[in-house]
């Protein structure tokens, strides 16, 4: 191959696992850092404070009414299960796929969707108006003698977020056994060692454990793939199994499917560049990892536009005057401004990325992938709240204005989605030890 | 001869992983066959050369997910057809096309269950404490040293021969693993 190479071929194995464990094990914990997680945990706080006043006052507090009753808590929660859906591609797709670039990138984007996944599981419980009775969305006998109505999209929802996050869990877990065991190995207090030592369950590295560990990869990898189409398949047809108009259409799946990876490798990106800058892991997250990343998302938000081109097309072609009718008051109505910003955001700008020196420069590609998960974001805002302000009846029109309370909360989950990065970071391998003297064995091999 | 005071097994370093798959080879030719390796990661041909061949985790996976399948599509029948019957959308009552997602989820949750926890309980673990643990060296096992262990019940396991034969594989060095 003509680019650069995945991995330093200097490195050694020893090198390679004293480089990555020393962030965790004996690293002085960085001013960035303290002051990262204390700002990240500042949002925090404001979250609470949110949740805390919802949890007294009511749904009333956001700017829901309506006809619009679906307005921040939606978009940000698909917005957030999005953005988790390149972690889970990284590991499970690009691992059957024999992608070795994954190696270095897996570990924190397995991590980002985790997060990812716990600030998205926390829009729909909240917004359910009593969330201490969220559990009634689960099937188990009650002395009410209900149960859920399992033909409802909604409850697809609760089943397909929930096995989510479990297997989303288990995977990040597995993958990092043999790195605890390495921390265990390697940790010089005692505290340190108990509970990294705890946490890797006596993992020796038996030839036996090694074999029926990759068998249990692999099928989690292969399980995980049609999982993660699922997942966003059926949080598009929370919209796609209604009537109203934006939102009943066949080619939700596929445009949700594609947006969410796109909004997960720009994510990614966001992370990945000032993480290896301040960590000094070039030699890990390469140049070659950028340059890809940026090809899938170009890839990915090819297909969103012309998503975006299908979904306006087949309003015109099916002549149906309310489906026209939501289509022009997205264009030029009360909410115009946000679609032509999604639009430049999501569609026009990321055509920078076709330039391989725009792909070269990180900082470009850092802003670039803001700009995008901004776009995202109004993607979803826009396919939300559009559709539910301007339905069937003029005399149902409505506008939405969200309140200091729905920005509060979507501010304070990115604070929590923050800190629980900064924690990770500091207490867990953010690549994978392992992986990479794997990948360090066979590019010895190849380069023999 | 006293259980407590003969070793768990011996066990010689390697510094090179295909070092270590040729040495585990040799070793099985020799007859040698309750050993293991140990390394710090998974190298392709190891457990071929130590004599493992059956690994029941893929049908277990299997078995996992068609449990996960009829189980969940059972929950939804059992609850929307036979406990709290509802006509939705004037459709029959078992409608099964709408209960096909979450069919979907509970399999692969199952099955994903099953490869974790299945991984888990044959490969033995949580053990916190293994004999292995025992030699000081060992600790690289999780970094650059790559390890064959044989172990006293074997019944080719002599402790002098069994010594001079791995030594005769030009190891970094061979270490007697304490009893449990």
């Amino acid at each position: 191959m003509a680019q650069g190479p995945l991995i330093d071929p200097n490195l050694t194995y020893a090198t390679v696992t004293d480089k990555i464990s020393s962030i965790t094990l004996t690293r002085k914990t960085s001013l960035y850092w303290l002051l990262g997680v204390f700002i990240s945990f500042a949002l925090v706080m404001l979250l609470m404070l949110c949740v805390t006043v919802l949890l007294i006052k009511g749904v009333g507090i956001w700017g829901l009414n309506i006809p619009v009753g679906w307005g921040f808590d939606i978009t940000n929660f698909v917005w957030w299960i999005g953005i988790g859906h390149a972690g889970t591609l990284i590991s499970a797709v690009l691992l059957l796929l024999h992608q070795k670039w994954r190696t270095s990138i897996n570990r924190f984007a397995e991590a980002m969707t985790l997060f990812a996944v716990a600030c998205a599981g926390m829009f729909p419980l909240i917004h359910v108006g009593r969330p201490w009775l969220a559990y009634w969305l689960f099937p188990y006998p009650n002395t009410m003698g209900l149960w859920p109505q399992f033909r409802s999209p909604l409850l697809w929802d609760v089943f397909a977020v929930s096995t989510y996050a479990t297997v989303s869990l288990l995977f990040w877990y597995v993958g990092l056994i043999p790195d605890l065991a390495t921390l265990r190995d390697r940790a010089e207090g005692k505290f340190a060692q108990v509970a990294y030592g705890v946490l890797a369950m006596g993992w020796r590295g038996s030839a036996r454990h090694w074999h029926r560990y990759e068998t249990a990869y692999t099928l989690l990898a292969g399980l995980a793939a049609p999982l993660v189409v699922s997942v966003h398949t059926i949080v598009s047809w929370d919209f796609a199994v209604s009537v109203i108009p934006g939102w009943h259409t066949t080619i939700f799946p596929p445009y949700f499917v594609a947006g969410a990876v796109y909004s997960g490798f720009a994510m990614v990106l966001t992370l990945a560049i000032p993480l290896r800058q301040l960590y000094g892991l070039k030699d890990y997250i390469t140049d070659r990892h950028l340059d890809n990343m940026a090809k899938v998302m170009l890839a990915t938000g090819l297909i969103v536009a012309y998503g975006y081109l299908v979904e306006g097309f087949m309003i015109w072609y099916n002549g149906n005057v309310y489906e026209m009718s939501m289509l022009l008051d997205r264009m030029t109505g009360a909410y115009a401004p946000a679609y032509w910003l999604l639009i430049t955001c999501n569609v026009v700008i990321p055509q920078l990325l076709w330039r391989p020196s725009v792909r070269a420069n990180p900082w470009m590609l850092f802003v670039i992938s803001i700009v995008i998960n901004i776009g995202m974001w109004l993607e979803r805002f826009i396919i939300i709240v559009t559709s539910l302000h301007h339905d069937f009846l003029p005399s149902s029109w409505g506008m939405f204005y969200p309140t200091r309370w729905d920005i509060g909360t979507y501010v304070g989950t990115i604070g929590l989605f923050l800190s629980l990065l900064f924690l990770f970071i500091r207490f867990l391998p953010v690549i994978s030890i392992f992986e990479t003297r794997e990948l360090l064995s066979e590019e010895k091999e190849e380069g023999a | 001869m006293n259980e407590s005071q003969t070793p768990y097994g011996l066990m010689a370093e390697f510094d090179e992983p295909e070092i270590l798959v040729k040495c585990a080879r040799l070793a099985y030719e020799k007859g040698y066959r309750k050993m293991d390796g140990f390394t710090p990661f998974p190298i392709e041909g190891l457990d071929e050369a130590l004599g493992e061949h059956k690994n029941w985790l893929p049908l277990l996976v299997l078995l996992g997910g068609i449990g996960g399948a009829l189980g969940g599509f059972a929950m939804q029948y059992f609850a929307n057809v036979i406990q709290y019957p509802l006509i939705i959308g004037g459709k029959p009552y078992n409608s099964w096309p709408a209960f096909i997602p979450i069919t979907f989820e509970m399999t692969i949750l199952a099955a994903a269950g099953v490869a974790v926890l299945g991984m888990l309980a044959l490969n033995g673990l949580p053990t916190p404490y293994h004999p292995v643990f025992s030699v000081p060296r060992f600790e690289l096992a999780s970094r650059q040293g790559f390890f064959l262990c044989i172990e006293s019940r074997d019944p080719q396991f002599d402790l002098k021969k069994t010594r001079q034969f791995l030594e005769s594989l030009k190891p970094v060095g061979v270490y007697e693993v304490d009893p449990w």
